[in-house]
């Protein structure tokens, strides 16, 4: 296996060193490091962070290959600077099955580029009524730790407790879509001024705090762990925040679209700015990325929905929901979190790998662990980015194979340079290495 | 002049005034004349695209494009582009390589002419999209007011009804306000959208106490299936606090009309005796339409003047 000596990258955003990656691990840091035989990589300026963990990707593998597979979204994913992304179970067939979940695994080894966790459905066929074989998934090759029926919410109550107790045993967590399913009946964006005068039914921000209310009272009461996807308004974090000081064991995630973007982005009716939860308001954009800053929300997760063209060059009611982000995300979160000074690199490193990895219970998986520090001994898992650089999002330049991107145009901050994999280079000067 | 007509929301006052300016015009270049016809758009192609039933405005479009005559293409695809298996997109793209010079678009959905608006290099003119606007309603509505009041500016409108559900609601705020009516809305809560405290009107949930200071009072229409998601509880309490009976119209001041976009549910949002009463400017509504239909078509294809 090649040895890698990185000259001058700077880790965490800190002091200039050499890092040598050597048999899978980070072998040595230090100052003017020099290794016969090794292959250089120069970092000089390049900031050098662990690598990204995602807990919420779409690959959209097995049954719409069209939009995307296991194979472009892990190219994506590596390109956006992750080693891991958690792959959502909404695929067709569900993914509420060991057999189904043991695919996606093998799918993901195959492309080599990421690892590809596999997400488990909560109930059969995500319909809400009966739960799949959660215990099978988890003892499955694909070692699944975390349960969501995203895209749909687990709304019975009876049922979210009896998933919330069932994955104790498990170490799971139930990663919940919270959305109050009779409050958005034909719900198409966020319910407030913007709506009442495009003429869209409203997707009120009381449909997503009612049900993170209810699930940390049960989280609390059954002594569960709870992960609540994609938060989207000011009062769910101030929810999560008062769980939080009453010691529920919940976590959070934000995607960065929820950071940047409004609901101003419907004017037009354009809807590759359709999303769910929907695009809120600038007080919300504000409260999330507080919430993100003082750890309220634990983690940045992508929520990349790719989707084929025909599904987003139609009416705005028509459209599938989602927005593709692998390729943006750190950007995102460079411009709207470390620029603004909210978050430092360390922040930003504990926000989009430590804890997501945390989450996801990868942390303790010894070479094939993830989220761990920048650090000799650990896994060779991390990124080198370009602080610097400033580009136009180019959506027919990105790796995925659907164009849904809501930042074409948009300048964004950061350019993810290099990226490895246990050792391994996924992504070199900016290109895929496979 | 833009090239589309895609909500009252962006017109502005010299437009807007622009527009039923021209059809007055046309109204009198047309009086008295055997034949109604001015030669304004001859060798010009309007298609009427309507993914809904409407009759009435579909004929109104149909009348004010044969007037001025166009060559008229009516195109009905009822349901939704995408359940009709090809997309709206394709449609558009189809219409444009047979040579359309306007599409006149009723749609289902909120915003369906603005991408129509981004596919096609012709006008589009919206004939109402979802829940979302009717602009060409609200022209012949504020065409109608200024016929029979001689002005617009200061004169008190209250619109009644759905308000939630109604692109004529919102076609009318924005285009009244931008003329400078004075607009209060009257509904039950529940038929306003959460967000109408950042349009500029008056809200009132009180039809009885703002109706001696209107001059106009606009019903809208209420479908009665709205009770079945507790919009309200029944049609018949709807219609006790917030129907247009005979009792209601004698709280409004002697010279003030009742208008109705049409069609009418008689005996839920307004007494028969009222849609009847020569107060009433229902039928002048549907005659304006013709007439500014006609203006918004000559402007938007920039046809000369005979």
């Amino acid at each position: 296996m090649t040895t890698y000596l990185i000259k001058g990258a700077r880790p965490y955003g800190e002091d200039t060193v050499d890092i040598v990656l050597r048999d899978s691990i980070i072998a040595s840091i230090g100052e003017d490091l020099s290794v016969p035989g090794a292959e250089v990589v120069d970092a000089t300026g390049l900031v050098a962070l662990p690598g990204l963990v995602d807990l919420h990707t779409h690959l959209r593998e097995p049954g719409r290959e069209d939009a995307e597979t296991v194979q472009t979204g892990s190219r994506a994913a590596a390109l956006g600077g992750f080693t891991a992304v958690h792959a959502m179970a909404n695929t067709d067939p569900v993914a509420d099955t060991a057999g189904v979940v043991e695919q996606v695994w093998r799918l993901g080894q195959e492309a080599g580029l990421v690892d590809v966790v596999p997400v488990g459905a909560v109930t059969v066929g995500l319909a809400g009524t009966q739960l799949a074989e959660l215990g099978a998934m988890a003892d499955s090759a694909a070692r699944v730790r975390v349960f969501s029926d995203d895209g749909h919410c687990v709304a019975d109550p009876a049922l979210m407790r009896r998933a919330l107790e069932y994955v104790k045993a498990l170490d799971g967590v139930v990663a919940q879509h919270a959305e109050e399913p009779r409050l958005t009946a034909g719900a198409q964006m966020h319910e407030g001024d913007r709506s009442a005068r495009l003429g869209l039914t409203g997707w009120p921000a009381a449909a997503e705090e009612a049900i993170i209310a209810r699930d940390v009272l049960l989280a609390g009461h059954v002594g569960a762990r709870l992960h609540v996807c994609h938060v989207s308004t000011a009062g769910s974090v101030d929810i999560l925040r008062w769980a939080k000081f009453r010691g529920v064991q919940v976590t959070a995630e934000v995607t960065p679209h929820h950071l940047l973007l409004t609901d101003e982005c419907a004017e037009g009716y354009d809807p590759v700015f359709k999303v769910n939860p929907p695009l809120r308001t600038d007080a919300d954009v504000q409260a999330l990325r507080a919430g993100l800053a003082d750890g309220t929300i634990d983690a940045v997760a992508t929520d990349h929905a790719p989707h084929a063209m025909e599904d987003k060059e139609c009416e705005w009611a028509m459209a599938r929901p989602g927005m593709i982000g692998l390729e943006q995300a750190l950007s995102v979160v460079v411009d709207t979190m470390v620029e603004t000074g909210l978050l430092d690199w360390r922040g930003l490193a504990d926000r989009m790998s430590v804890r997501p990895a945390a989450i996801g219970r990868l942390e303790g998986l010894g070479l094939h662990a993830q989220g761990r520090p920048l650090a000799p001994g650990e896994p060779a898992n991390l990124v080198l980015v370009d602080p610097a650089f400033r580009g136009t999002v180019d959506p027919a330049a990105l790796a995925s194979r659907s164009r849904n991107s809501p930042y074409a145009g948009r300048e964004l901050p950061g350019r993810v340079v290099h990226t490895f994999l246990r050792g391994a280079p996924t992504v070199l000067d900016g290109k895929a290495t496979r | 002049m833009k090239r589309h007509l895609l909500e009252a929301a962006d017109l502005d006052r010299a437009d807007a005034t622009l527009m039923l300016d021209t059809a007055a015009q046309i109204e009198s270049a047309l009086a008295g004349r055997e034949v109604k016809k001015l030669p304004t758009l001859r060798g010009r192609t309007v298609v009427n695209l309507f993914y809904e039933d409407s009759t009435r405005t579909r004929i109104s479009f149909e009348l004010a494009a044969k007037r001025l005559s166009a060559d008229v293409i009516n195109f009905s695809a009822k349901g939704s582009s995408v359940s009709k298996g090809e997309s709206l997109k394709d449609t558009a793209l189809t219409l444009e390589a047979m040579g359309s010079d306007a599409i006149v678009v009723r749609h289902p959905a909120s915003g369906a002419p603005h991408r129509l608006a981004h596919w096609v290099r012709g006008s589009v003119v919206n004939a109402g999209d979802g829940t979302h606007e009717h602009p060409t309603q609200a022209l012949l509505d504020a065409y109608t007011i200024r016929q029979r009041l001689g002005r617009l500016d200061g004169v008190r409108v209250v619109l009644t009804g759905d308000v939630l559900h109604s692109r004529v609601a919102r076609s009318n705020v924005w285009l009244l306000h931008t003329l400078g009516a004075e607009v209060t809305v009257v509904a039950p809560p529940t038929l306003l959208p959460v967000g109408v405290g950042s349009w500029p009107v008056s809200v009132s949930y009180d039809l009885d106490a703002v109706l001696p200071n209107a001059d106009v009072i606009m019903m809208l229409r209420v479908q009665a299936e709205r009770m079945n998601a507790s919009f309200f509880p029944s049609a018949r309490e709807y219609s006790r606090r917030y129907g247009l009976d005979a009792r209601r119209m004698a709280l409004l001041p002697d010279d003030a009309i009742v208008m109705h976009p049409g069609p009418m549910n008689r005996g839920m949002e307004i007494a028969a005796e009222v849609a009847d009463s020569v107060r009433s400017t229902i039928v002048e509504q549907v005659g304006n339409g013709v007439s500014v239909r006609m203006a918004v078509l000559y402007l938007l294809l920039g046809g000369a003047p005979e």
